[in-house]
């Protein structure tokens, strides 16, 4: 009797258990569907993107759309490098984003120096002060900036695109909690053998926070890539005009009858730069961004 | 102790190091935050106007007129719906998947990858592709002597289910139409930063406690709600506070689908934000309104910041 019983508890756990498994993966099948679903919308825009760039205007205007196009259009990219003038706009994106990369890098350094390791009256007080202005949004600043760069006679010039922006408080932050990381002993030790601040600060800890300063490089580049605002108020001018601004420019239409495939190939010659840049440097991109919680 | 000795021969150096970043800073943020200021309480204040010698009188004019202003209305009833529409959906659906991703192995990486995708994108440029995606080519209404042409990727799914196509951007357009587009780009544009800061959250938790409730047999649901959702509380509010900051400065993506006109062609201005108030005021060199709109814009900012801060430091199990 008491056998009995026992075999029929084993059956029963067997049943729930094989219950259990065949529940867990009817779970596992729908994450999977959900995941692959939401992945498949998040990429749709590209894939349209690159599928409408390849159509020949006809074929694009089809009311039953094709998902692959008939006839390959490769010269739609070259048109729309022309109609865009891509080629001057990404140039000066290029003159534009690498100086203000690299100039802005050196005054972070610097500061992020003096406020990790350097002593000096009312230090905490100056850092609060700094950090305080980054709640402000940004038009804030914009509406006096314009008038004071009017001013200084900037508007239309690379200057005007570069200097406003170059330091940012954020990036001190973020480079001098990295410096912070850095052993006091090591910068005693240096002392001691005298070596002078500025040797120390590029032969130690540059080299020591090269990820956080790679991470700075890429957002401030695709800051430059996808700055907007700024540019068309101050320097709108063919010669100086930037990527996106030129873009917008170029297609002014977005809705009615547009030359969409040619539109589309300027879209995808804009997004290209920004994914090979994704690709390679994905792990320094994803590490920024955490930290930052800012777009581009 | 060694530090300060060996510093204290020199304290002017440190400013050196300081001296490019604070007199940029001087310029460009210190001095435009006290401009700022002024502007906004000198009634009716153009800087066009300044320049040619007329004052202004000290007071809240531009403010009351900003608030009276029925644009400025529309802007910000614009900035706040689309907020409110947004975040939470971008944050439920971020979280669930970001829950998803987490809980399985195989292709874990790739489909991280796909998700962050729409991060490196330049909005007006993405916000094209879109705009192509609900455009309809052509009349709505099919009159006679117009080639019936694409409707749009989107209505062409919709009538592929057997709906019935909807003007979404185009001439005529309802409001809600347009809404909904902003909403879809934005909730699309939003997602990335969300997933990767709420994964990273939940990469991070002890797996202890999901292994005590498995042996408990708690159920999936009750895990979720009682373990999973308390102890990302803070990633949560992170992404709920960013997110909200982000969305009352909206303004970009919205260029990008209806362009500068910012609204369908025959409603220029209807989806304008409270940035794009700004600008406008600006351009018009009108600073005075342009300054109070900014403040305006600060004050929200500031106060659903807090409140947030507040209702978390409640919620927030840390």
């Amino acid at each position: 009797m008491a056998e009995r019983i026992e075999i029929m508890h084993e059956k029963n756990m067997q049943k729930e258990t094989s219950k259990q498994l065949v529940l867990g993966m009817v779970v596992k099948v729908l994450v999977y569907a959900f995941l692959i679903l939401m992945g498949v919308i998040v990429l749709f825009p590209f894939y349209w993107m690159l599928n409408s760039s390849l159509k020949t205007l006809t074929e694009y205007r089809l009311s039953v759309p094709t998902f692959f196009p008939r006839q390959v259009m490769f010269s739609n990219y070259a048109e729309a490098f022309q109609a865009a003038s891509l080629g001057r706009l990404f140039l000066n994106t290029m003159i534009v984003g690498l100086v203000s990369t690299i100039l802005s890098l050196v005054i972070t350094i610097l500061s992020a120096f003096a406020f990790a390791r350097l002593e000096f009256k009312g230090k905490n007080i100056l850092f609060a002060g700094l950090l305080a202005t980054m709640m402000i949004p940004g038009e804030l600043f914009t509406i006096t900036n314009y008038t004071t760069v009017t001013n200084f006679g900037w508007i239309n010039t690379y200057t005007v695109l570069i200097v406003p922006f170059l330091v940012s408080v954020f990036y001190i932050y973020l480079l001098r909690q990295n410096f912070l990381q850095i052993p006091n002993e090591l910068y005693l030790a240096a002392k001691v053998d005298g070596t002078s601040d500025f040797k120390y600060l590029c032969k130690v800890m540059i080299p020591l926070s090269l990820p956080t300063l790679i991470s700075i490089t890429i957002l401030k580049m695709m800051g430059a890539w996808n700055s907007y605002i700024w540019p068309r108020l101050v320097a709108n001018d063919a010669k100086h005009r930037m990527v996106t601004n030129g873009l917008r420019n170029a297609f002014r239409d977005t809705t009615g009858d547009v030359n969409y495939p040619v539109q589309m190939a300027a879209v995808a010659l804009v997004s290209a730069p920004l994914f090979l840049v994704f690709i390679f440097l994905r792990k320094y991109i994803m590490k920024g961004v955490s930290r930052s919680g800012i777009k581009g | 102790m060694a530090n300060s000795m060996v510093e204290s021969r020199h304290p002017w150096k440190a400013w050196i190091y300081l001296s490019p970043a604070l007199v940029l800073l001087l310029v460009f943020t210190v001095w435009p935050i006290i401009n700022t200021v002024r502007m906004a309480f000198l009634v009716d204040y153009s800087g066009l106007k300044a320049v040619g010698g007329m004052t202004f009188k000290f007071g809240i004019g531009n403010f009351s007129k900003v608030l009276k202003y029925k644009k400025f209305i529309q802007c910000m009833k614009n900035t706040v719906i689309i907020c409110f529409i947004t975040v939470p959906v971008s944050t439920m659906l971020a979280l669930l998947i970001s829950v998803a991703l987490n809980s399985i192995k195989g292709l874990q990486k790739f489909l991280q990858t796909v998700f962050f995708l729409p991060y490196v994108t330049n909005s007006i440029a993405i916000g094209m592709v879109f705009a192509a995606m609900f455009n309809i080519v052509g009349s709505f209404y099919g009159t006679e002597n117009e080639l019936i042409v694409t409707a749009g990727i989107i209505n062409n799914v919709i009538e592929f289910f057997g709906g019935k196509p909807v003007n979404w951007i185009n001439y005529g357009s309802t409001y809600a139409a347009n809404i909904t587009v902003m909403v879809i780009y934005i909730v699309w544009n939003a997602l990335p930063f969300k997933i990767l800061i709420l994964l990273g959250g939940l990469q991070s938790v002890n797996k202890q406690y999901y292994d005590a409730a498995k042996v408990d047999g708690t159920s999936r649901r009750r895990i979720f709600t009682r373990i999973t959702v308390p102890l990302l509380s803070p990633m949560i509010a992170y992404v709920v506070i960013t997110g909200f900051i982000g969305g009352f400065k909206e303004y970009t993506s919205i260029v990008g689908i209806f362009g500068e006109s910012m609204g369908p062609a025959d409603n220029a201005g209807r989806l304008n934000t409270m940035v794009g108030f700004i600008y406008d005021s600006l351009a018009s060199n009108n600073q005075g309104r342009a300054s109070a709109a900014a403040l305006i814009l600060f004050g929200l900012i500031l106060i659903v910041t807090l409140l947030q801060l507040y209702v978390s430091k409640k919620r927030v199990h840390y």
